[in-house]
């Protein structure tokens, strides 16, 4: 039942509310409302209730093992949430002037120079809001090196054919064309495909590394030279940062910018779809063209730094310094893992996928990449599944869900045929791990018995499979009032 | 180790199934010359009780002034219900929705946010949001120019009372995408753009008009007069709205005509504090017919195999994940805990609420606005009428009146000389359903002090 179902004419929550209403006719009619917003009546508890049961329906990591590859849903402390959200930081108006913002100021260098640690780069500009938004910004910066060095005709970005939706995406809004790479039969990018297409046309390279299908590749210094040597940069995607944290720093592997996914590695919460925080990591030579603002600190104090402090910035890409309170977590939670703890993300988060990917291989399932390393994250692919028993991958994820697991992702990298991208993270148990082991064998056994079992699966959610192609083509996208008549 | 649950005997048990001796050897396909050693320049591992220690001493440094800045970030009320729902575990440790099944509670709770949005702004079709004001209002000329097929000139008309931030992001994001910003001036008495300025473009190819109401100044543009201009001329009309003011002021959908074609804007007055900037939420409406050009997700409700009603990410054939390249935008997370608490925000507060908080913000800000200008030497800048934020004029330099106000603990506004040094020794401020009596009475008196030294 919808909220809107739920309401009555005349009640409301109204100790939250002003207790009387103003009078406002000194503004003209003319600029007025006639009519009000149709929007819910409930009292809170209704409210309260209605949502509390919503939240019921959903799968999280609190819940649920949530092996989602490529999204790094790892435990997210409570720690984090209780402090970011105290009073002063909750309470600061982000044009408040700077010595009355010295602690939320403190907070955010403190956080920049732990980036710029980890990610082996010259600066670190926090402000890009998510994933998406610090590849708009890399790739934007790029973008006005090219230009202020008067090397105005590389119109070309490279990018994988594994790489992220978001990154032909990005690059296209930022006016490149996007030319896409292939991927050698190992799982590395096919250096020779590479060699064939780099040159004076190339403004840079935009590389997930581990890429997208769970593995380091291997030649990525030769890479480097090769688009460094044609004039292009290197972009890094720091989707898959959690594989190498601490062990080894994209700076150092020769990347020129670098996002990364702070609710990812940094365990900030995935809240439903965002807030994200995209922080960008730039070698020297990108520095000017970093988006502002900034923090700096001369002698004790800390302020901000805006287009005045940086003529060549590529400026701001929000209205003020982006997700400030997504940052205030992502440090808090750097502050708790610490310098030894760094690595350790690295190596528990790896350990875990190389061992249920021996094992799912022990069981039976055929792994895309068999003779090589597992990074943090790898693939499975269902394609004999698919071919002999009918049941594809996007029945195993329905049927994992009848299990208690939230499916791992599902088609994606789109060059791996019927395939799950599997990342259980460093926060889950062995016990969790062969749980998931434990389902994905026992639904390939009723694949063998019971086919249709699995295909018309999940059972025991809210709502069975839904119609993707109903939504799409008799589009339901609002409650109207009209249905209440 | 903390966050990491392995014991010893777990570790050796996997590294014998995985036929390894150490984790180390895992990393074995990384170039050995590439690795680095320990991160020196991050601290130590502190516990969450000196974390705490810490991050509580950092939050009472900043003394919590009382806010009469608005700008862009209006001090709100937050009822207390919205934020211990919205970070609930399965709110606050889900992601997108990719497994419909599994996700029913954040669909449609996304579906009910649509829902609410369209009957605030009386549009048709909202997304389910993008990452702040600034970024939608980017993401909406660039929908604008995809969607305006008969424009051929990519000139976006952008007035100069449109938040000058915004106007920033909006050129900085669509920069190299051969778009052209024009900017409108503005009328000195009044406040609002310029009509004859406008007429100037009459019958030149326009691909859009951004029309904020209120605009930058807090003061009333002639929405109906703008929108009305837009469609004359062939130009899609991009309102930029206030969504509390929505609930008072005539909806984006209903101006001029024919409504506005598109409708954007900050939704941090629905139950984000004011947290240093973020994260807010952006939102997007449009028209019925523009609905494949917006970017982000969008909710749908349709039918399970048991015909019974669910709901589902739907056009997601417009997205980065699906047409790579070719998508109407990179956006992929946008801002789903905001959108969460804005959803039960909105539920909570009703349209009479929202109204309230309006029409006493508004009373507020009236109530500010005599007691300023009853200062000798201050007075309010433009005759028009005004929601809940108006320019005034300062007898003395505006960096040191604001600079002692701060030291009195008082946010007396925002300056505009960086923007808008036309207006001269001017600020910007918004007196919030938040503030007392008192709290105004104290700002008038100290602003009087501080003037007549």
């Amino acid at each position: 039942m919808l909220i809107f179902e739920q309401s009555k004419a005349g009640r409301r929550a109204t100790a939250q509310a002003p207790l009387s209403k103003a009078d406002i006719s000194d503004i003209p009619e003319q600029f007025r409302r006639k009519q009000a917003a149709a929007l819910p009546e409930v009292s809170e508890m209704q409210a309260v209730r209605h949502y509390t049961r919503l939240s019921q329906k959903n799968f999280s990591i609190d819940t649920h093992f949530y092996p989602l590859g490529s999204c790094t849903m790892k435990h997210n402390p409570r720690g984090s949430n209780e402090l970011a959200m105290l009073p002063g930081f909750l309470s600061r108006h982000p044009e408040a002037p700077d010595d009355h913002s010295q602690g939320f100021l403190a907070c955010m260098h403190d956080l920049q120079e732990i980036l710029k640690e980890v990610a082996g780069m010259k600066e670190v500009s926090l402000s890009p809001a998510a994933g998406a938004q610090g590849e708009f910004a890399g790739v934007a910066m790029i973008k006005a090196y090219h230009d202020a060095r008067g090397d105005t005709e590389r119109n070309e970005i490279l990018v994988p054919d594994a790489a992220h939706g978001t990154n032909p995406a990005s690059a296209v809004m930022c006016g490149y064309k996007v030319r896409e790479i292939p991927t050698g039969d190992d799982g590395d990018v096919d250096l020779e495909a590479l060699r064939e297409v780099v040159g004076p046309q190339t403004a840079g390279i935009m590389l997930t590394n581990p890429s997208t299908l769970g593995v380091f590749d291997r030649k990525i210094e030769a890479i480097a030279a090769l688009v460094h040597e044609a004039g292009g940069l290197l972009y890094y995607d720091g989707a898959n940062l959690n594989a190498i944290l601490g062990k080894v720093r994209p700076g150092d592997m020769g990347f020129d910018v670098i996002h990364m996914n702070l609710h990812k590695t940094f365990s900030t919460p995935h809240g439903g779809g965002g807030p994200g925080a995209g922080p960008v990591g730039v070698s020297e030579r990108l520095v000017p063209y970093l988006p502002v603002p900034m923090v700096a600190k001369d002698g004790d104090a800390f302020r901000w730094v805006f287009e005045e402090d940086c003529p060549d910035t590529i400026g701001r890409l929000s209205a003020f310094a982006g997700n400030a309170g997504i940052l205030l977590r992502a440090y808090i939670y750097a502050r708790m893992i610490g310098r030894e703890g760094m690595a350790r993300i690295a190596e528990y988060s790896t350990l875990n996928a190389n061992y249920m990917n021996k094992l799912l291989q022990e069981a039976g399932f055929e792994a895309a990449y068999p003779d090589r390393r597992a990074t943090h994250e790898f693939i499975i692919t269902l394609r004999k599944q698919a071919k002999e028993l009918g049941v594809n991958t996007m029945d195993f994820a329905k049927r994992l869900l009848d299990y208690g697991f939230h499916a791992p992702t599902t088609y994606f990298p789109l060059l791996v045929p019927e395939c799950l991208l599997i990342e259980p993270t460093e926060t889950e148990d062995k016990a969790s791990l062969d749980g998931f082991i434990e389902a994905m064998k026992q639904i390939q056994q009723e694949a063998e018995t019971d086919a249709e079992k699995v295909k018309g699966a999940p059972y025991t959610l809210p709502v069975r499979r839904l119609d993707d192609v109903r939504a799409a083509r008799e589009l339901d996208l609002r409650w109207t009032p009209a249905e209440n008549a | 180790m903390p966050f990491i649950p392995h014991t010893e005997e777990e570790v050796s048990e996997m590294l014998a199934a995985i036929g390894v001796s150490d984790i180390e050897t895992l990393f074995d396909e990384i170039p050995e010359n590439l690795k680095c050693g320990e991160l020196v320049s991050v601290p130590p591992a502190l516990s969450e009780m000196e974390i705490g220690q810490l991050m509580n001493g950092r939050a009472s440094e900043d003394s919590r002034p009382v806010c009469f800045i608005g700008a862009g970030a209006y001090d709100h009320h937050v009822p207390a219900a919205v934020w211990q729902i919205a970070t609930r575990g399965e709110f606050y440790s889900a992601y997108t929705p990719y497994q419909a099944e599994a996700s029913q509670g954040t669909l449609q709770l996304l579906y009910e946010f649509q829902s609410m949005m369209t009957a605030l702004t009386a549009m048709d079709v909202s997304s389910a949001s993008l990452y702040d004001g600034a970024s939608a209002l980017a993401e909406a000329v660039l929908m604008a120019v995809r969607a305006n097929r008969k424009s051929k000139s990519k000139r976006v008309l952008m007035p100069r009372t449109l938040n000058p931030t915004y106007r920033r992001v909006v050129d900085n994001i669509v920069r190299n995408q051969k778009i052209e910003l024009v900017e409108l001036p503005f009328d000195e008495k009044s406040g609002t753009t310029d009509m004859a300025a406008l007429e100037a473009y009459a019958g030149e190819d326009v691909t859009a008009l951004v029309i904020p109401q209120p605009n930058f100044f807090g003061v009333l543009e002639d929405v109906d007069a703008m929108t009305d201009w837009a469609k004359a001329n062939k130009a899609l009309s991009i309102g930029v709205v206030n969504p509390i003011a929505q609930s008072v002021l005539q909806p984006a959908g209903e101006w001029g005509g024919d409504g506005a074609d598109i409708c954007c804007g900050e939704g941090q007055p629905l139950g984000a504090p004011l947290s240093s900037g973020g994260p807010y939420f952006g939102f997007l409406c449009c028209k019925q017919a523009l609905v494949r050009q917006m970017p982000g997700r969008i909710i749908g409700r349709t039918l399970d195999l048991d015909g019974k009603e669910g709901f589902a990410l739907t056009l997601q054939a417009r997205e980065q994940h699906i047409r790579r390249s070719k998508a109407t935008s990179n956006i992929c997370t946008n801002q789903g805990l905001m959108v969460t608490a804005a959803t039960i925000h909105m539920a909570l507060m009703g349209s009479e609420g929202l109204e309230r908080v309006a029409a006493a913000s508004h009373k507020n800000t009236v109530n500010l606005v005599e007691k300023l200008s009853a200062i000798e030497g201050v007075e309010l800048v433009f005759d028009n009428p005004y929601f809940h934020e108006v320019v005034v004029r300062l007898p003395a330099p505006v960096k040191d009146v604001l600079q002692s106000l701060a030291d009195r603990n008082v946010l007396g506004g925002f300056d505009l000389s960086r923007d808008y040094p036309e207006l001269g020794d001017a600020i910007l401020v918004c007196a919030t359903e938040k503030r007392t009596g008192e709290e105004i009475d104290n700002f008038v008196q100290e602003l009087e002090r501080i003037i007549g030294l």
